[in-house]
């Protein structure tokens, strides 16, 4: 909370007594978003808004700066579809209800999944896991010890079997089981390999054959640390397989994760859930109002 | 989606025709397009405007020769500087030792362990040293199994202590393991940790203070974006890293995490990571790596991988 003020700060004493945003409030409003990785187009759109409403507005304080451009940058994460966040406790529009996960390697993919288990779990929810990731060195094995740690069973095979074959398994062992939340591990795989977005899209076709309107949730999980590129994973993965919600990781470093400001406002794919940490408890539902706060705070 | 920089400066540079010399004038707005460029390719904001404003000056009063367009000159000029800044001293890898001690530290997902049986298997068939493996990360689900299912890919040994919780203890044990068993290079992989993880800090501080190792290794994942300097800064303060390892560079991002590091704790990049498969290591080359932070293609790469 305190953290914050550091930027607001500044910003107030650069617009003492005036009337108009000048080069320095401007400036030290692009260095902020620029630096928390929120990206050169979208910093100048943002920016853009900003002139324009302070020209026809004519702002009095810094509180009335401080609040318009919280709301511009929120604006930018309403403009995809309402986020429906999260209550695990809440009914599920289908059952069993199918989370795919994908992203490059070593995002977090799944430890993000023994953490959504978790949670799910608590709320009640008969959760089972997939591990389609069959090919990473002891991939299965770090999802089983997950299973274990929350106590939810797994469905998985040999390192080195088809991950669609796994993925078709986990569906089919999910209807016969009645679980009513369903998590699939898939390999990491950075985006700019062809016959690897391939298998993703395989993957997604095979658990359909199972369960027709599956998987219900395409959850892209990206690191909070990586920079401009994820624009471009976005990009692919949305290709290969219609991401339908973003998952950030590895917030309670010191990255702000702004890039994913772009990602929202140009592909309308909502950001679901947060990752504070490596424990189970370390995730959060997304909250805009708080994230955007956070990319002003000059440490944590 | 990146427009070739050349051609930016070209278009930028078309006030310029006519005119004899490069001018403070006359050069703003290209000097802007290349700080674009470099922020869009992760590079620091800060280093982007000190790196810029360098250039600047090396560029004004250059005489625009007719052969070669303005935008031609400082296209070349910007490439030199950063291959220049990104080269420097001559990367040597030092793993001369009775055993040699190499320390793995960086972030969490970064590429560690994978890159720490790369280094393996490259000292072994390429360097025909002996080397131990060492599962120093006592904390990530089958961290040890990862590296022991490596090792037995690559057909190295890797110590493993599985009820051990003191990964200072681990790399120790390690070392005396090694000169038992005649291992001449020792590879310790550590757990990831945030740099503002006090206690972790702290751990692989003692772990270097227990070994003494000869060089210690940063690896960074080449997509990082504008926290590389602040990483890049907390792991040097508390190691006194010898050398950077970038890995994932079989993506597409244009890394400029690479130069913000280099940068911000000028120590050399040694190695780069282009592949899961345990055979996908190389070193480092300024040149190349300053073209794919300007987007200029890596054309020497595709031909050599041709
Ligand atoms: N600090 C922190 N670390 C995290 C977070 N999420 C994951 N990690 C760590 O990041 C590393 C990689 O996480 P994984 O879940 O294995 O990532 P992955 O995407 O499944 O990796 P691959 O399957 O290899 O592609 C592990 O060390 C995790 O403990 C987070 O929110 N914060
Ligand atoms: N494509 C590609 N993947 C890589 C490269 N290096 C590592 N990986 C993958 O990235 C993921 C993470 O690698 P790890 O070696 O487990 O990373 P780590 O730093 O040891 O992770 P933690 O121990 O959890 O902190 C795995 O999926 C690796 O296969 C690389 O150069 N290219
Ligand atoms: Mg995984
Ligand atoms: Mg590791």
């Amino acid at each position: 909370q305190k953290t914050k003020e550091g930027f607001f700060a500044k910003i107030t004493k650069a617009i003492a007594g005036k009337s108009t945003v000048d080069e320095e409030v401007l400036d030290n409003l692009e260095e902020a978003l620029v630096g928390a990785d929120v990206g050169i187009e979208t910093t100048v759109e943002i920016i853009n808004r900003i002139e324009k409403r302070v020209a026809k507005d004519k702002y009095l304080s810094s509180a009335e700066l401080n609040k318009m451009l919280q709301e511009e940058m929120e604006q930018l994460l309403v403009n995809a579809p309402e986020s429906n966040s999260y209550a695990f406790t809440s009914d599920l529009p289908a059952k069993p209800y199918i989370i795919l996960v994908v992203g490059v390697n070593g995002v977090g993919k799944t430890t993000t999944i023994g953490k959504l288990a978790y949670n799910f779990k608590k709320a009640g929810k008969n959760v089972l896991l997939g591990a389609a990731d069959t090919f990473r060195a002891a991939a299965v094995d770090q999802l089983t010890i997950w299973s274990e740690r929350v106590g939810v069973p797994i469905v998985k095979q040999d390192m080195g079997s088809d991950p669609a074959a796994v993925a078709f398994d986990t569906a089919q062992s999910a209807v016969a089981k009645q679980s009513d939340v369903v998590l699939i591990d898939t390999a990491g795989r950075l985006h700019n390999k062809a016959h690897l977005m391939d298998e993703l899209s395989k993957i997604k076709r095979v658990i359909q054959k199972v369960i027709p309107d599956a998987p219900h949730e395409v959850l892209l999980v990206l690191d909070g640390s990586t920079g401009q590129n994820a624009l471009e994973q976005a990009k692919h993965f949305t290709a290969a397989t219609d991401v339908t919600a973003l998952a950030i990781t590895k917030l309670d470093g010191t990255a702000k994760g702004g890039v994913v400001l772009a990602i929202a406002n140009q592909f309308k794919i909502p950001v679901k859930f947060i990752g504070v940490g490596e424990k189970m408890e370390d995730l959060l539902v997304f909250d805009k109002h708080e994230f955007v706060d956070s990319l002003f705070s000059l440490e944590k | 989606m990146f427009q070739n920089l050349s051609e930016k400066l070209e278009s930028a540079f078309k006030g310029l025709k006519g005119q004899s010399r490069i001018t403070e004038l006359n050069i703003a707005s290209t000097v802007k397009e290349i700080r674009r460029a470099l922020i869009d390719a992760d590079v620091n904001y800060k280093i982007a405007k000190e790196f810029t404003d360098k250039i600047k000056d090396k560029a004004v009063g250059e005489k625009v020769i007719n052969a070669i367009s303005p935008g031609q000159l400082m296209t070349k000029i910007v490439k030199d500087e950063l291959t220049d800044l990104m080269g420097g001293q001559e990367a040597v890898f030092n793993a001369k030792g009775n055993p040699a001690v190499i320390l793995i530290a960086g972030l969490q997902g970064s590429g560690k362990t994978t890159f720490s049986g790369k280094l393996a298997n490259f000292l072994k068939s390429k360097k025909g040293l002996s080397p131990l493996l060492v599962a120093a990360d006592i904390y990530r689900p089958a961290a040890m199994e990862q590296l022991r299912v490596l090792g037995e890919q690559i057909g190295v040994d890797v110590h493993i202590e599985p009820d051990n919780k003191d990964a200072v203890s681990i790399a120790q044990n390690a070392v005396k393991e090694a000169r038992s068993k005649n291992k001449n290079v020792v590879i310790i992989d550590t757990a990831g940790r945030l740099a503002i993880d006090e206690q972790m800090m702290t751990e692989v501080a003692n772990v270097r203070a227990a070994v003494n190792p000869q060089e210690i290794l940063f690896v960074v994942d080449s997509m990082t974006g504008q926290d590389a300097v602040n990483t890049a800064k907390a792991f040097n303060d508390r190691l006194d890293f010898t050398g950077v390892v970038l890995t994932k560079l079989d993506g597409d991002t244009r890394g400029g995490a690479a130069l913000s590091i280099k940068y911000t704790v000028n120590k050399p990049i040694k190695f780069v990571s282009s592949g899961e498969k345990m055979d996908t290591l190389d070193v480092f080359y300024p040149e190349r790596m300053a073209q794919r932070i300007l987007g200029m293609g890596d054309i020497t790469t595709l031909v050599e991988r041709a």
